[in-house]
């Protein structure tokens, strides 16, 4: 099945563990099927990931209502910029485990960006579409979720930064 | 180029989505600040520490075959006698089709992004939409341009004009610091009887151009002007006319002094 691996590597993400990514990817992939025909060409990928977002964000509201979900208001705090003092994050550094950490710990609204960007590879105006959201605003959750990793895997591996 | 400026250009310059324009400004600033060559060796850093195989999930087996039993029977027929045909297949070969055609256009995909200016005023709606939640309208209260205006001092690297048009019925209520067109932006917040207007402002670098309005987005309207030395977009939920009105009073209106 086309793309699946791209549904399913969205929904485990989303929803943070394998029993509820397969509800997800399933139930998806079945209402892609089903209406296929509404799919006006362009990038199937990205049209098929567009409907893992809502059906996520559907089961999401009907099963964990109290899973935070990034307000507008959260999105416009001011984020600290400590870019200038930042320890550097080496990847040689990250080991696996604690970037998979780093990700999940994330906000969903922020984390769904960096899969979309960093695994996905879409471009900020691909990932505007798909999550019906500004580029501004891709741009915007993009560089704070990487702000926020970066302070996470800093403070894992950096000794100073651990006191 | 100064930090303020090339900070949040970084994160598009890492992931290769900054204009032609912005990258030569942006590369010769970071060439002397070290400071900002050091953020965007963090942003690179993290993300090849993000591209691993190892964080794709891959669809386990018994997806597939649990997706495969819900379908219809028809579906799932045997594939010699149905062959390409069958509506599963079918959608298969259109979305391999779909996205070898994607892969294509993906070549081409600089040439179809929207204009700067459809840009921009989806920008100026969406943060003209943010003010308007309760208690992010303004930073500054005040109806006095006296007080608006020193208080973007330091807040912004220009001195935004500010008028009270109070006289035409578009009272000044206060100010606020945004962010547009990748840069600080100093907006001014009007009102006409219950309605918002948002003015942002912020230096040109263009000729100064009459008031152009832009299609109508999600029911607001749009207007920007320059007057030579300053960008201005005005957005508002007011109707076109009413909106051009308060343009046309605040090009005409004094400005606080220096």
């Amino acid at each position: 099945m086309p793309h699946l691996d791209a549904a399913y590597n969205l929904a485990r993400w989303l929803a943070g563990n394998d029993h509820d990514a397969q509800d997800v990817a399933q139930e998806a992939t079945l209402r892609a099927f089903k209406f296929f025909g509404s799919f006006r060409g362009g990038n199937a990928r990205a049209w098929l990931l567009s409907i893992v977002r809502n059906t996520f964000y559907t089961w999401l509201r009907k099963n964990r209502p109290a899973e935070k979900i990034v307000s507008i208001d959260d999105e416009m705090l001011e984020i600290e910029d400590s870019s200038a003092n930042a320890q550097p994050v080496h990847p040689s550094f990250a080991d696996a485990g604690a970037v998979r950490r780093a990700i999940a710990e994330l906000p969903v609204e922020f984390r769904e960006i960096v899969i979309l960007r960093e695994m996905e590879g879409f471009s900020y105006k691909e990932i505007a579409e798909l999550a019906g959201v500004p580029i501004g605003t891709v741009m915007s959750r993009l560089a704070r979720a990487r702000k926020l990793l970066q302070k996470r895997l800093a403070a894992e591996f950096t000794p100073e930064a651990q006191k | 180029m100064n930090c303020q400026q090339a900070k949040p250009l970084i994160d598009a310059y890492a992931d290769g989505e900054l204009e032609a324009s912005a990258i030569l400004e942006l590369e010769q600033h970071l060439h002397g600040c070290p400071a900002c060559a050091a953020a965007l060796r963090n942003v690179q850093n993290l993300k090849q520490a993000l591209k691993q195989d190892a964080f794709y999930f891959t669809a386990p087996a018994e997806l597939e075959r649990r997706i495969r039993a819900q379908l219809p029977a028809s579906v799932n027929a045997v594939p010699q006698r149905s062959g390409w045909i069958s509506n599963w297949n079918w959608l298969t070969t259109a979305m391999s089709g779909a996205f070898a055609v994607c892969l294509a256009l993906l070549v081409g995909v600089t040439l179809s992004r929207s204009s700067p200016e459809q840009a921009l005023t989806r920008e100026v709606v969406s943060s003209h939409i943010r003010s308007l939640i309760p208690g992010h309208t303004l930073d500054v209260v005040s109806t006095d341009q006296h007080t608006v205006k020193p208080w973007f001092n330091g807040k912004v690297d220009f001195s935004p004009p500010v008028k009270n048009l109070a006289a035409q019925e578009f009272p000044l209520v206060g100010g606020r610091l945004d962010y547009l067109n990748g840069r600080n932006v100093a907006a001014l917040v009007f009102q006409r009887h219950k309605h918002v207007i948002n003015l942002f402002v912020w230096p040109a670098s263009v000729k100064a151009f009459g008031p152009s309005a832009s299609a109508p987005l999600r029911g607001f309207n749009v207007i920007h002007w320059s007057d030579g030395q300053m960008n201005f977009w005005a957005v508002s939920d007011l109707n076109q006319s009413e909106l051009m009105e308060f343009v046309r009073d605040f090009a005409a209106g004094k400005t606080v002094g220096p």
